[in-house]
This record gives C-alpha cells, structure tokens and sequence, in this order.
C-alpha cells in the first residue's frame, strides 16, 4: 500500500505531481514508465487516457496532474497549503492553472514540432501566453503571493523547456518576459524544484530525440 | 440563499452545456442570481470583454462584482461560497473528489468533443470513427457506474452532484445528437444504468427546466452552428 507515482523522467506533467508530493514531506514509490512499452499497472489505472501521472494511494489511482496535485493537498491537509483557504482565492490559482494546462504544452509542441509559418506563429502565440502569466504575477514572489502554490507548481515544470523552446524557434525569454524568468529563478531555489526539474540542456537533447523521431530538421 | 447585498450574476447563452452547469448548481444551493444572456459570435459585451478578457467565453459568474471563469472552476466556488447550503455538491472524502473531477474532465474535454464530430465531419468513415469513439467512452462510464456507483440513484448518491451536473448538463445535446443522427447514443441495452440514469437526472425537479427542449436545440445546430463548422471546413 503506501503511495506510488507512475511517471515519466521527463514529463512536466509528473514533475508537478513530484513537487507536490516533496513539499507536503511524502514518502513515495516511485515508478519510472517506458511509455513505448506502457505496464499492466499503467493500463489498468489509468485505462481511459494510459497515461503518466498516475498517483497510487493505497491501491486507488488518481489520474490527471492537476487533479492529483489537489488531492494531495486535500490528503495531506497541512502545510504548506497549496491551495488558499478562501474561496475566492481557491478559484483564480484554479484558473490559471488549468491556463498553464490549455495552452503551454500544446503552443511548445508546436514550437520544436514545425517550422517556418506555423512555427512563427505558435512563437507569438508562446510570447503572449508568458505575457499573460507575468502580468498575473504581478510583483508578486510566487503566483501564490508570499507562499509557494499551486498555480507555481503547475508552470515551474515547464520553465525547463524554455532553452528548448528558445533553440527551436530563436526568441529568448529572458527577453521577452524577465519576471518569468526571474519567478522560475525563484522556485529553484526551493528544494522541492530544484532535486526536481532537469537541465534544460537535458530535456534540448530529448527534444532532438523527439524531432528525429517525428523527422523534424 | 444570497444574503442580502449580495449580488449575484451569470453571463450565458442558454444551449451551452457549461451555462447549464452553472445554472443547476445555483438552483440546488438555492442562490437568488440575474440571468444575462450573451452575444458570443459578434458583438460581445463589455461586460462579458471586461469579466473574462482570457477567453472571452461563457459561462461567467460574476459574484460582487468579482468574476470567476470556466464553469468546473464556478461549479466548485459555489460549492464553497454557499458551503451551508445542503446538498454538497462535491464529494466530501478526498478521492471521490478526484474521481469526480476526473470524469467530469474526460466527459467535457475528450468525450463531448469527439460526439459532437458526429455532426460535423463529412465522410461516412469519420463518421463512423466518432460513433465507435462515442460508445467507448460510454462503455467507460457504464464500467465506472458499475464498479463505484451501483446502486444508487445518482453518482453523487441519494442526491444529484458535481458529476451528475457535469455529465447531465450534455443530455440536451445527446439528445440532439441522436435525433440528427439517427442514432441511439445512451442506448439502455447497451448502457443500462446510464440510461436510467439519464432519465432520472432529467426529472430531478432542479434540473428539468434548464435543459432545453431538443426542438430548440436542432434548430440552434442547424441554423447556427452547423453553417459556422462548413465554414471553419472549407
């Protein structure tokens, strides 16, 4: 029984549910997934999308990232809450998490993904969508406040696959919107990201695997 | 109820799903709110602008003055804000609330998309592909009524719930679905519990008057939305 996380290295998705799990001081199991070759226990927990995270909680699977970072806030009702108490105040990290989740994969796939037009526009879109976060953060030190939360934990994954992005579609962050920057600077420096997220030149080499897979140049 | 000064609103348009959400979970927690319903082709609001500028879309609660957006998010700050007011529309145990978020996200993301390419693609084969495709996703939610919600009456247990408003809010849209299709979706020899399910969601007094009648809605899809997808089509 226990606990334990069906995941992959490198999956933004899973990190989030990984820096939940080290902020709340859980113990874990956790179980790397080849996902050319998807387990029996992938399957049957999570047979509607087979896919990573899977959080195993005495044998119960919760499935989609967002969903089990809430549940594990909710289990392990102490601090540090990522969730606020108010709910007015419950629902705007919602909010702009599940932004994170609408918009940023499906942008950076289509950033390293294609080229010349399409890629262009899925850069401008990109710029807009980091544009939108800054302006949320405000002069905030995390989009929690003072507290690191949840609308932090959704997005710091992704701050690792912005050399990537950076590489494959020539703009620079840094440039375009620094509070971003300076924010995921922030976060790392919390142990929780930092023994999480990987070099970003790590996930450039498997962004190269992934275009060679998909014949990208 | 809303206490007084409490000033409660919901931008909508009244075939939308999400809107329907919005307006059953009010009704339940008895919550006294003004209806304002949208332009969202052209000429949106101000108000709908102002309220939410990242989407531009319905459903929108505005509560004092302060919006909330996407209806998951307003069905849940309901439950919250009006946390007094019985029934509960999430699940009080931690997993079923997971369980309940999951589903109500696949029905509404995966499952709903994909049904409604029934009427939007051209050839027999898509057509074809997004029938099966629809079964399937019944099929999952026939095994998981099966597996944890036997025997009662609803998903959230002797009352309705945050995934029983979620997955009936679409009946409407089945509905019309099956009717311009000619086909049985919520088929009770295929899916048995679902569809009595369905039935008894949709004669839950609450519930009964914001589901639209399926005449209503067939003409709303042929006049305006199936002329919109030939478009984005071609």
């Amino acid at each position: 029984m226990g606990v334990k996380l069906l995941d992959a290295w490198v999956s933004p998705f899973g990190q989030r549910v990984r820096i939940a799990l080290a902020e709340k001081g859980v113990e874990y199991e956790y179980v790397e997934e080849n996902l050319a070759e998807k387990s029996r226990l992938l399957l049957e927990s999570n047979p509607v999308h087979k896919k990573i995270p899977v959080l195993i909680h005495d044998g119960n699977p919760v499935c989609e990232s967002l969903i089990i970072v809430e549940y594990i806030d909710d289990v392990w009702d102490k601090k540090p809450h990522l969730l606020p108490a108010h709910p007015y105040l419950r629902a705007q990290p919602r909010f702009w998490a599940d932004f994170v989740d609408k918009k940023i994969y499906e942008c950076g796939t289509r950033l390293w993904k294609l080229k010349g037009e399409e890629q262009a526009e899925a850069k401008k879109e990109m710029i807009e969508i980091l544009k939108l976060l800054a302006a949320e953060l405000g002069d905030k030190t995390y989009f929690g406040g003072d507290a690191f939360g949840f609308v932090d934990v959704a997005l710091v994954p992704f701050t690792s696959w912005f050399y990537s992005y950076e590489r494959c579609a020539g703009f620079s962050v840094e440039a375009e919107c620094p509070e971003i920057v300076a924010w995921a600077k922030r976060c790392m420096e919390r142990e929780s990201v930092k023994k999480t997220l990987y070099d970003p030149e790590k996930v450039y080499e498997f962004v190269c695997f992934l275009k060679k897979r998909y014949g990208v140049e | 109820m809303a206490a007084s000064g409490e000033e409660v609103k919901l931008l909508g348009v009244w075939p939308s799903p999400y809107v329907i959400k919005v307006k059953i979970a009010l009704e339940l927690k008895g919550v006294r709110y003004e209806y304002l319903e949208q332009e969202i082709w052209e000429n949106k609001s101000e108000l709908l602008l102002k309220s939410n500028p990242v989407y531009k879309k319905v459903p929108v609660l505005i509560h004092n003055d302060r919006p909330v957006c996407e209806s998951a998010i307003i069905l849940q700050y309901i439950d919250e804000v009006w946390a007094g007011a019985r029934p509960s529309i999430l699940p009080s145990d931690p997993y079923e609330r997971a369980i309940a978020r999951f589903w109500a996200g696949y029905f509404e993301d995966t499952w709903f998309y994909g049904a409604i390419k029934i009427l939007q693609v051209k050839t027999e084969k898509e057509k074809a592909e997004a029938i099966e495709q629809s079964f399937a996703g019944l099929s999952l939610l026939e095994e998981t009524y099966e597996k944890s919600f036997k025997g009662k009456p609803f998903f959230g247990g002797d009352n309705i719930g945050y995934l029983d408003i979620a997955l009936g809010s679409f009946l409407g849209w089945v509905k019309t679905i099956e009717k311009m299709s000619g086909l049985k979706l919520i088929d009770g020899a295929k899916f048995p519990l679902l569809a009595t399910w369905a039935e008894r969601f949709c004669s839950v007094a609450t519930v009964k008057e914001h589901i639209p009648k399926t005449d209503k809605m067939i003409e709303y899809c042929s006049k305006v939305l199936q002329p919109k997808w030939h478009a984005l089509n071609n």
